[in-house]
């Protein structure tokens, strides 16, 4: 039989450097990502909220909403699709912090931290699975969109760009979730996080409804509020009606360059915020 | 030592006001198995979630194959295999899928982690669960596995935390063959137990430990000559209620009587010739014995003398 292990004591010169190098840590990253993909494909119910949610939601919108809101220059229908994206794509961040949770909850987590691994990758890995589940749902709510007769008449690269826009809202997003997530004490309360903030900054914008009928100082914040600028941003690339290009502050005027600067920041933020956490939640 | 691969010197740590270590030094030599042994609490895991870089020691100095564990965790990781308490698996992967990520995170060519991944789940005789999920592997094979995770990069340092502890007779006894093979390839390992008899039956050496500090250094035998305490039970052919008093000068212990009065059980100081002492005893005071049995210090009498003591010592201010 071959030897379990070998005696021979490791070379220690070239190890004891400490950092990992740039394909190393790509490696790393690649692994965890197929990892949670992988969880993923187990585990199919997990993507509801980012598959049966997008038609559930849009449907009902549609035919519930649809003929009761009156949208200036167009449908409805041609209306919400860009709201019912970042909608669906701002709750679906839920699950990165559910996600992390989840693994600082279970012993793997002590696997991870004893490999000679470049531990960001727990996280970013994570973040990039998340993407791309993210892009699983915006196809789910571009088709239905479609079905049911959402048209553009943008070009290709305006209409690649909207989708671009939220994705990267959304990509910013789940790194606060994850500094939530690294934060929670169990998978639930990392889930009802989702309750008490991603559904009232999803709803407080103009994805469902034109703001002018809001109260004043909720379309104030309504107008601010970085979802109603992607919206707005995914809105105008398409040619969709936009009834917030009327309101005079400064990022319904400008909604992609607002979108950018939102998600930059938010990723500037969050991103070495979930990194200082991680390393506090595991140091002991 | 200068050879020591794995060294603690005086190593303290608390948790909020749970003092889990309080000066735990110890060494292991290259080659050697080290039982670190103590119940629940005592300290085990913390000392070895130090020296495996999980934890900071408050104060003191770890060392592993001669690298500070504080100073430079990163290159302690490469040295280091670790199988913990809770199998730290991925339930949702299979059981190739869990030893194949953790190879590619070990810095292993994907190539060699299949190969080496599928020779491992030979040995572990888990070749035909390899790719099942492990959420449906029973306890055994997820200790199986997770020594086989250990031992993916063939480190020469192995940490083994209470490698059996909630598993049946039966996969004990599968998870013990797996570890003294690994013994005798020359693998420096650390082994926690609660067990004796696992301790006994693995560890070269063994360091008793309770409350966070040592309180037995030694061999198996060293500890066991360490208690001279034997114990003897005498069963009778009939009951006789002066029984007890005819052995009694002959014990260290009060005489304790079975419900039928049939056994007597007592502590002896090991003394030449006391099987033979007992039975002219019995025999002049006309009373027939069916068995005389005298047993010789297990390593729980040991184990019970040396914590019960420190408890008592604990006890007064």
């Amino acid at each position: 039989m071959t030897p379990v292990v070998t005696q021979r004591p490791r070379e220690t010169a070239g190890t004891r450097a400490s950092t990992t190098g740039v394909t190393e840590r790509i490696r790393n990253v690649l692994s965890m990502t197929r990892r949670n993909l992988v969880h993923i494909s187990r585990e199919p119910m997990q993507l509801s909220d980012v598959t049966i949610q997008p038609v559930l939601f849009t449907v009902l919108f549609i035919y519930l909403f649809g003929g009761a809101i009156p949208i200036p220059g167009g449908s409805y229908t041609a209306f919400i699709l860009a709201g019912l994206l970042t909608l669906n794509l701002t709750t679906s961040t839920m699950g990165t912090a559910v996600g992390l949770a989840t693994d600082l909850h279970e012993g793997m987590i002590d696997r991870f931290r004893v490999l000679p691994m470049w531990r960001p990758a727990v996280l970013v890995g994570r973040s990039l699975a998340d993407l791309l589940t993210a892009c699983l749902c915006a196809l789910v709510v571009a088709a239905t969109g479609l079905a049911v007769g959402w048209r553009t008449s943008a070009g290709l690269m305006p209409i690649i760009a909207g989708f671009a826009l939220v994705l990267f809202f959304a990509y910013s997003l789940s790194w606060v979730a994850a500094c939530v997530g690294l934060n929670s004490k169990s998978p639930e309360s990392a889930a009802s996080f989702g309750f008490i903030v991603l559904f009232p900054l999803a709803f407080v914008s103009n994805a469902m409804v034109p703001t002018q009928h809001m109260p004043g100082w909720l379309q104030a914040i309504a107008d601010w509020n970085p979802v109603s600028a992607v919206t707005a941003g995914a809105r105008q690339l398409w040619d969709n009606p936009n009834p917030s290009a009327s309101i005079s502050a400064w990022p319904m005027q400008h909604p992609i360059e607002a979108a950018l600067a939102w998600s930059a920041l938010i990723l500037a933020v969050a991103a070495p915020l979930a990194s200082r956490f991680f390393q506090r939640r595991t140091t002991e | 030592m200068a050879d020591a691969m794995i060294e603690a010197d005086g190593l303290l740590k608390s948790y909020g006001e749970t003092r889990a270590l309080a000066g735990v030094s110890f060494s292991v030599p290259a080659g050697s198995v080290l039982g670190l042994l103590g119940p629940n609490g005592a300290g085990k895991t913390t000392a070895v979630r130090i020296l495996t870089t999980l934890a900071l020691p408050d104060a003191g100095r770890a060392r592993v194959a001669g690298i500070d564990v504080v100073a430079h965790p990163a290159a302690v990781r490469r040295q280091i295999g670790v199988a913990a308490q809770d199998a730290t698996l991925d339930g949702l992967l299979t059981g190739r899928q869990n030893l194949v990520l953790v190879g590619e995170l070990s810095g292993m060519r994907t190539g060699r982690v299949r190969t080496r991944a599928a020779e491992l789940l030979e040995v572990f005789d888990l070749a035909s669960a390899a790719d099942r999920v492990v959420k449906g592997y029973s306890g055994g094979m997820r200790r199986r596995l997770d020594l086989a995770a250990s031992l993916l990069t063939r480190p020469p340092v192995l940490f083994l935390d209470e490698p059996t502890t909630g598993l049946d007779p039966v996969s004990r006894q599968g998870v013990w063959e797996v570890i003294r093979e690994l013994i005798g390839s020359g693998v420096t390992v650390l082994l926690t137990t609660q067990y004796l008899d696992e301790a006994d039956a693995l560890a070269g050496r063994i360091v008793v430990i309770n409350h966070g500090r040592v309180i037995a250094d030694g061999t198996p035998r060293e500890l066991k000559e360490r208690s001279r305490t034997a114990h003897v039970e005498v069963t009778l052919a009939e009951p006789r209620p002066e029984a007890a008093d005819v052995i009694a000068p002959l014990v260290s212990s009060q005489v304790s009587v079975s419900a039928d009065g049939l056994r007597l059980g007592a502590a002896v100081d090991s003394a030449p010739g006391l099987a033979t002492a007992l039975v002219r005893a019995l025999d002049l005071a006309g009373m027939l014995a069916d068995n005389i049995e005298v047993r010789q210090p297990s390593l729980d009498d040991v184990f019970f003398a040396l914590t019960g003591a420190r408890d008592k010592e604990g006890a007064q201010p």
